[in-house]
């Protein structure tokens, strides 16, 4: 049996996900624009898609919009802000732990519309230091952006501390915080955290690929990236891909009960990870344990190229993720943003567990990646 | 830390004799909006009503947020239950206000001490007490005149009460106590206004819709059952009644005179809703006019359509503004939902040029050349029942 511990790059759709999908594909595959009853159906059945989404974020139904994925909703958030908030205010604060989705798009604004950006770097177990966060956004900052749980690492950031400091002193100052793997594995208030925009992807919550959403605050206006039939009130226009929203909808409503129990297993799951790791010499945890998310574990294995040990793990079925996506001798920013040796980021390795991951599994990764050093490192003398 | 929601009374403090059928009414409505959230002890006094979460995974803010929406209280807050002890009080009151000062530059301490066994008085709790939040809390500065947080310490012969400002709520009088209307709702903005402004003189209200497919549409019937939902919360749950209309509309357009098709049409929907009304015993109409606001609406068409009345009709935004309605619509969230574009039966076979001054007797001479009679009878017997219920 495989074992599959890569949940944080995406996860295995649930039952009832496919059930809506497939239902929405071949039954109710009116366009919900329609007038007609197929349209109506149609409209219905995204309706309770985003009343799920909205008990999950605790926030009215109104401020969920669909889009086909974080990343869409992450550059509608940053651009859509910087061009209704920033004709005047060319500044925007961010975390350097971004994910890519947002960095980029922040990256575009610097380089080509003359914003000035400051992205805050983490302290060594990979946090934001809130007050040196909030230090940095002044009265000509249209934007902060701060993920709640690190893609790489795990960690969780004090994003409310962040944001409600820089909206008590800056009420005016857009507030943006990428929560897609944080969504359904830990509690989310959108009002606690302060946050304007707020992102989150369907496939990471065992919902299928293509779909996502985004809570706006009532009054924050965000300007659309794609114009046209005006759909999802002007800020995302297309025919909306119902059988994805409706399958994301029925993912949420189906585990949202369970979300709880579900962390506390990840924790236990995580502490026994946690426990064989140490006892293996030549791993070096990145993640704090104190601090992250228990469903993400990032560490390094001495000497073995993470590329090297996921090929390994890969024959023995079990599926991870180098934990620095080191794509031509990049480094990942994070773990580099982190302040972590070139070499323990160049071995990285991201466990990412599932509602489902068992002990059992543990015990096959840990024995694997045993055998693996033996016989890698071996191999490189 | 012990926490309940503290309602303020408004108007029914002020009702004598007559109050405790008020409080009961308001408890009520509360019990009803609050109950799904969790089980809920209920306590009155002082002209202060006390609603006590008895579990403790009950989502207060969530609780907070309903009960400003229910009429028959002034004022409402989150408060934290603590004993009459000062340096309890200070140490709980500072953990306490911790998200409030969080988002605040100013504050300041307000203190009601109606227990005068407290050994202290109000204005020394007053300034201890804010002496210690700013030693908590170095980024507040205290401002007594215009503060952003106001943290207010109530002594009270039970407990002592600590809370970060009070919170307007929907004042009014509680729904029920003022008898029953139907309200004639058409999917535009002012309809739901005209609702919110009766049910917020304690008026319990059912809606009527006429629905004339296929020239309206499937939506536009879902839309008003929208409109209704979005009032729930105002209202609590409302009977809406659907009016087969299509008949007498194609009936009216093939046999009176163009110009007379808004008013008879609106002759004839006043008929029906009171029709429905005296079945159910319900003692008044309501409606969203504004006067001359639009051909139908003008002093001269209300006359004309009152005088098939039998029953009062009520038009609580009659003296109001365009703009003046909208800003209520978007306080209750039903704007974004009226200024859907569907056809609804008011649209349909509009005439061209409407009379905007009809004299009674013209009128009714235009619809007496068609007895309408059965078809009245029958759209009121063709009418649908459906309970919009509070979600």
């Amino acid at each position: 049996m495989a074992v599959y511990l890569d949940n944080a790059a995406t996860t295995r759709p649930c039952e009832p996900a496919v059930s809506a999908v497939f239902q929405n594909m071949v039954e109710d595959y009116g366009n919900p624009s329609s007038l007609h009853g197929m349209g109506i159906t149609a409209e219905k059945n995204m309706t309770e898609a985003r009343k799920a989404i909205a008990a999950a974020l605790v926030c009215d139904p109104q401020c969920v919009t669909f889009t086909s994925g974080a990343t869409e909703a992450n550059n509608t958030a940053v651009f859509g802000a910087a061009k209704n908030y920033g004709k005047r205010k060319k500044k925007i604060v961010v975390s350097a732990l971004e994910h890519p989705s947002v960095a980029e798009p922040v990256k575009y604004l610097e380089e080509n519309d003359g914003f000035e950006v400051i992205r805050v770097k983490p302290s060594r177990g990979g946090i934001i230091d809130p007050d040196e966060f909030i230090a940095a956004v002044d009265e000509n900052t249209c934007l902060a952006s701060c993920m709640l749980v690190n893609n790489e690492t795990g960690a969780v950031q004090p994003v409310r501390k962040i944001f409600s400091a820089v909206k008590r002193e800056f009420p005016e100052c857009v507030t943006h915080c990428d929560a897609v793997q944080a969504f359904m594995k830990m509690p989310i208030k959108s009002a606690e955290l302060f946050a304007d925009v707020m992102v989150v992807s369907g496939h990471k919550v065992h919902a299928v690929k293509g779909v996502g959403a985004m809570y706006i605050r009532k009054g924050i206006r965000i300007a659309p990236l794609l114009l046209g039939g005006g759909q999802e009130k002007g800020l995302r226009s297309g025919t909306e891909s119902v059988p994805l929203i409706a399958g994301f909808g029925a993912a949420v409503r189906a585990l949202m009960p369970t979300m709880k129990v579900a962390h506390e297993n990840a924790e236990q799951i995580r502490e026994y990870l946690l426990k064989k790791l140490s006892k293996l010499d030549f791993v070096t945890v990145n993640s704090d344990s104190e601090s992250c998310s228990p469903f993400i574990t990032n560490f390094s294995v001495q000497g073995i190229r993470s590329e090297t040990m996921l090929h390994y793990l890969e024959e023995n079925e079990i599926y991870v993720s180098s934990g620095s996506a080191c794509s031509k001798g990049a480094h990942s920013s994070v773990l580099t943003a982190m302040g972590i040796s070139d070499d323990l980021a160049d071995s990285a390795i991201r466990v990412s567990l599932s509602r489902t991951t068992t002990m059992g599994e543990i015990d096959l990764l840990v024995n694997a990646l045993q055998n693996g050093y033996m016989s890698l490192a071996k191999k490189k003398k | 830390m012990k926490e309940l929601i503290i309602f303020k009374e408004g108007e029914i403090a002020l009702k004598g004799l007559n109050k405790r059928s008020f409080e009961d009414a308001f408890i009520r409505n509360l019990k009803h909006r609050l109950s799904p959230l969790g089980k809920f002890g209920y306590e009155r006094a002082q002209s202060t009503i006390y609603a006590i979460p008895m579990s403790e995974d009950i989502d207060l803010d969530e609780a907070v947020e309903r009960g400003a929406k229910v009429f028959g209280a002034a004022a409402l807050c989150k408060a934290a239950v603590v004993e009459k002890d000062f340096e309890e009080i200070s140490r709980k009151a500072i953990e306490y206000i911790k998200e409030t000062a969080e988002i605040s530059r100013t504050f300041k301490v307000e203190a009601k001490r109606s227990d005068k066994k407290f050994p202290m008085k109000s204005p020394e709790i007053c300034m201890e007490l804010g002496g210690r939040i700013l030693e908590a809390y170095p980024h507040l500065t205290v401002d007594v005149k215009n503060p952003q947080m106001v943290v207010t310490v109530e002594i009270r012969d039970t407990a002592a009460y600590i809370h970060a400002g009070n919170l307007k709520a929907a004042g009014g009088i509680p729904v029920g106590t003022s008898g029953s209307a139907l309200l004639l709702l058409s999917g535009g903005i002012d309809s739901p206004v005209a609702a919110y402004m009766m049910a917020k003189r304690g008026v319990k209200l059912s809606a009527v819709h006429y629905v004339s497919p296929p020239y309206t549409s499937e939506r536009a019937r879902m839309k008003v059952e929208r409109l209704c939902e979005k009032l729930t919360p105002y209202c609590g749950d409302i009977a809406f009644y659907c009016v087969p209309f299509t008949k007498i509309q194609e009936t009216l357009r093939d046999n009176c005179p163009e110009e007379f098709f808004t008013i008879i049409m609106r002759r004839l929907m006043l008929e029906i809703a009171q029709r429905i009304a005296e079945e159910k015993e319900i003692q008044a109409l309501v409606t969203g006019e504004s006067v001359g606001q639009v051909a139908s609406q003008t002093m001269g068409a209300i006359v004309c359509t009152d005088a098939v009345c039998r029953m009062p009709v009520f038009r609580p935004v009659i003296g109001m503004d365009k703009t003046e309605i909208v800003e209520i619509a978007r306080k209750i969230d039903t704007f974004d939902i009226s200024i859907e574009p569907y056809e609804d039966c008011c649209t349909v076979f509009t005439p061209k040029h409407p009379k905007t001054r009809p004299v009674p007797a013209e009128v009714e001479k235009a619809q007496n050349s068609f007895d309408f009679e059965p078809l009245i009878a029958e759209a009121v017997r063709d009418t649908e029942l459906k309970v919009v219920k509070l979600e």
